[in-house]
């Protein structure tokens, strides 16, 4: 998490890359000639006579001219296999603070922009809740709940929506087979369905497909909520949670029992205790990882909101 | 059947043979193909624009497809019902509904699961339901039991057509060469001999045994399609019930009303009787009464309550946007039926027809009812959403493909008429001969 930044990070993310490139370039060459050596290339290279350290498969430190560095191309940086198992070790939660919403929608903008979702549908929703007839109307951003006992997956005849071992809830989009049983299964509405081919640029619509990025979206298949899995992989924020000007979204890892913003960071335990943080719908025992903040003592009247909300009927409407 | 007890059994063979369209069969059966037609022109539209061409959208995310499979589940149980159960109670009137019933069985099953694979966003994955398929999906209990059903049915349809294979093919003059080729790959090891006959009664009978479970299950897993979710309408422990009930309804209605339209057309006068209208009535009855009961708990249980979740949802229902679609269910699919078949003269070949017809159609509309208003009654609010959102009436592509595939399960009945006997003849011939036996 962005907490976590410091003198060392530097350090830490050059190694990283060296890392990386080493093990990408080792396994490039590795694979482009099969039984020779790995490191007689098969034109002439003129050299450069700068030598970069590598990582070889042996563990082994060697040094190579860096005219034999080849990048692969379109390599996808995390397997199926992986992308379905998680992270090993989180266990990621988001707490949403409804005494700091007033229905900006920032959160919903950049979602739909970074997810390319199709138009007139969202991801997120902000929702003008009011309990009941005499009870203050509050705002209610919306994400997948990515519930520990997920209704949508226990009903997914194909295992295309699957539950991962660090909490989140995917959809491989490539498996899916567009039934939307696990759309009639959610209670939380949270799912969206491509009921044509989604107007996605071409760059987009090319790039190989992955279910943390969700992307490219593919027609006849489900979307929803993601919680941004390929930016926590980064140790970056979710979209929504970046967007944000007002810091209603925290968002972290229960293990280490923290949430930040990416400005303020809390203990996630301390933070839910001190405001009585809830879930919604813990009757039906979904167990969502979703927590809300009750909106009490809040930073902006309900009614500040309002605005916004007309803008966005008109706009849906005319659509 | 008193009324067949002068008849030779040549007379029997006549009259049951298989015949050629007449001038209103051609008429009919041209009909059907042609909304057939319009249905896989709909359908190549959707395969090539997705299911954007339906007016389904995210909140109503099944609609008049998954009513109408519901239908076909619904109306295909009466093949168990009048085979099974009756054999099994050594019922012998119902000999010349038995294979009326089994093959509305068949093709209702079979066009069952080709509108849910129309249905589905990427048809061309099907087969990742067995590559990957999880066993506690709904879903694959669903696939399961209705392939086993109609594994079932087919056999059931099958065993009992080879005495009658036999006879159509010593007929080859009569039934042409084409069919006679065809009855000859069907039946031709088939020589009546008493060996092959005890080994077909033993298997009709544990067919019999085994399929009555099966429709058990293949509806009760379709009820638990929506049971097993949490929504206002469909999170109902009486579901399982309550749609087997509305399937022998609908399927005993479905039966009597084809059992008329064949009486009429192959003049089948002396053989579906208006016996056969009484105790059909009877049973039709009964079983409207059952549904009876269980929609007053499936309605008025939860009215009595009115949580928060399902008032929006029973009172859209009782006086709301839906509410004369929802009483002409309850009153045509079941009150006014049952108030017809309860006086004798009700029973009547005529008003049976009539009565079938009002709950075929009543069950219909009836699984509209039950798919598409809870779908628009979400737990959290619907905002913020395009206008069309909150209301659902299907586009021309989904009246087109729904109605083609009730013209294709008629089509598959029409057509094995044409080239079966659609009353067991080799049976009706025993019969007779145990009645003569008998006096």
């Amino acid at each position: 998490m962005s907490c976590h930044c410091g003198s060392n990070n530097c350090n830490n993310n050059s190694r990283r890359k060296f890392l990386l490139t080493g093990v990408l370039a080792t396994a490039a060459l590795a694979g482009c000639n099969d039984n020779k050596h790995p490191f007689v290339p098969e034109e002439e290279v003129v050299l450069t006579g700068e030598k970069v350290k590598l990582l070889s498969v042996n563990g082994e430190v060697i040094e190579i001219d860096r005219a034999y560095l080849k990048p692969v191309p379109d390599m996808p940086a995390v397997s199926n296999a992986d992308e379905r198992r998680g992270m090993a070790g989180k266990s990621y939660v988001m707490v949403i603070d409804l005494a700091r919403c007033k229905n900006l929608k920032k959160c919903q903008e950049a979602c739909n922009h970074m997810h390319h979702v199709h138009a007139g549908q969202n991801w997120i929703k902000v929702l003008g809740m009011e309990d009941s007839d005499h009870t203050a109307p509050y705002w209610q951003p919306t994400t997948c709940m990515h519930c520990d006992e997920p209704p949508c997956v226990k009903v997914c005849p194909v295992d295309a929506t699957f539950k991962r071992q660090d909490g989140i809830v995917l959809i491989d989009s490539n498996r899916c087979i567009g039934c939307r049983f696990c759309m009639a299964a959610c209670p939380y509405s949270t799912r969206v369905f491509n009921w044509e081919e989604p107007g996605l640029t071409e760059e987009v619509a090319n790039q190989q497909y992955s279910c943390e990025t969700s992307l490219p979206q593919k027609k006849g298949t489900v979307g929803k909520c993601d919680f941004c899995p390929d930016m926590t992989r980064k140790g970056e924020l979710p979209h929504c949670v970046s967007a944000c000007p007002n810091g209603v979204f925290f968002f972290g890892d229960m293990n280490e029992d923290t949430v930040t913003n990416g400005a303020e960071t809390f203990r996630f335990s301390e933070l839910i205790k001190d405001k009585a943080g809830y879930r919604l719908m813990e009757d039906l025992g979904t167990k969502p990882r979703v927590y809300y903040l009750p909106p009490v003592n809040r930073n902006f009247p309900f009614e500040s909101g309002l605005e916004n909300e007309k803008g966005n009927n008109k706009d849906n409407n005319s659509k | 059947m008193e009324n067949t007890a002068a008849l030779t059994d040549e007379q029997i063979t006549r009259d049951l043979l298989p015949q050629k369209f007449g001038k209103r069969g051609t008429i009919w059966t041209g009909l059907l193909i042609i909304i057939c037609v319009i249905g896989a022109y709909a359908y190549y539209r959707q395969l090539k624009y997705g299911l954007v061409v339906t007016n389904m959208r995210d909140y109503v995310s099944w609609g008049i497809y998954i009513s109408n499979f519901v239908f076909f589940v619904a109306i295909s149980l009466v093949g168990s019902l009048i085979t099974a159960i009756f054999r099994l109670a050594n019922v012998k009137w119902s000999t010349p509904l038995t294979r009326i019933a089994e093959i509305i069985a068949v093709s209702a099953i079979v066009f069952a699961s080709i509108i849910i694979i129309v249905d589905m966003g990427r048809p061309e994955r099907f087969m990742n339901l067995f590559l990957h398929g999880r066993i506690q999906s709904p879903i694959m209990w669903d696939v399961i039991v209705i392939g086993t059903y109609f594994f079932i049915s087919c056999l059931l349809l099958y065993f009992p057509l080879l005495p009658d294979l036999k006879i159509l093919i010593g007929l080859k003059q009569k039934t042409g060469k084409a069919l006679n080729k065809l009855y000859r790959f069907q039946g031709s090891f088939w020589k009546g001999t008493g060996g092959q006959f005890r080994i077909s009664d033993r298997a009709i009978n544990i067919l019999c045994i085994v399929i009555i479970p099966v429709a058990f299950c293949i509806h009760t897993v379709t009820s638990w399609l929506f049971a097993t979710t949490y929504r206002p309408g469909w999170d109902s422990t009486n579901f399982g019930a309550y749609f087997i009930s509305g399937a022998f309804l609908v399927g005993a209605g479905g039966v009597v009303v084809a059992m008329y339209v064949f009486r009429k057309a192959y003049h089948l006068e002396k053989y579906i009787t208006e016996k056969h209208f009484e105790k059909m009535g009877r049973i039709v009855v009964l079983l409207a009464l059952l549904y009876l009961y269980f929609n007053i708990n499936e309605y008025l249980i939860p009215a009595f309550k009115m949580k928060k979740p399902e008032e929006a949802h029973l009172t859209q229902l009782f006086t709301g946007e839906y509410a004369a679609l929802f009483w002409f269910a309850i009153l045509v699919g079941m009150i006014i039926p049952i108030i017809i078949l309860l006086f004798k003269k009700g029973r009547k070949p005529l008003p049976m027809f009539i009565a079938g017809v009002m709950v075929v159609v009543g069950a219909w509309f009836k699984r509209y009812l039950i798919v598409t208003p809870t779908l628009l009654h979400p737990f959290l609010p619907m905002q913020n959403v395009p206008d069309n959102y909150h209301h659902y009436f299907p586009s021309w592509e989904e009246w087109a493909i729904a109605m083609g595939s009730l013209a294709g399960a008629l089509l598959v009945i029409t057509f094995f008429a044409r080239i079966y006997p659609i009353i067991p003849i080799h049976e009706t011939i025993t019969e007779q001969h145990e009645q003569a036996e008998n006096k």
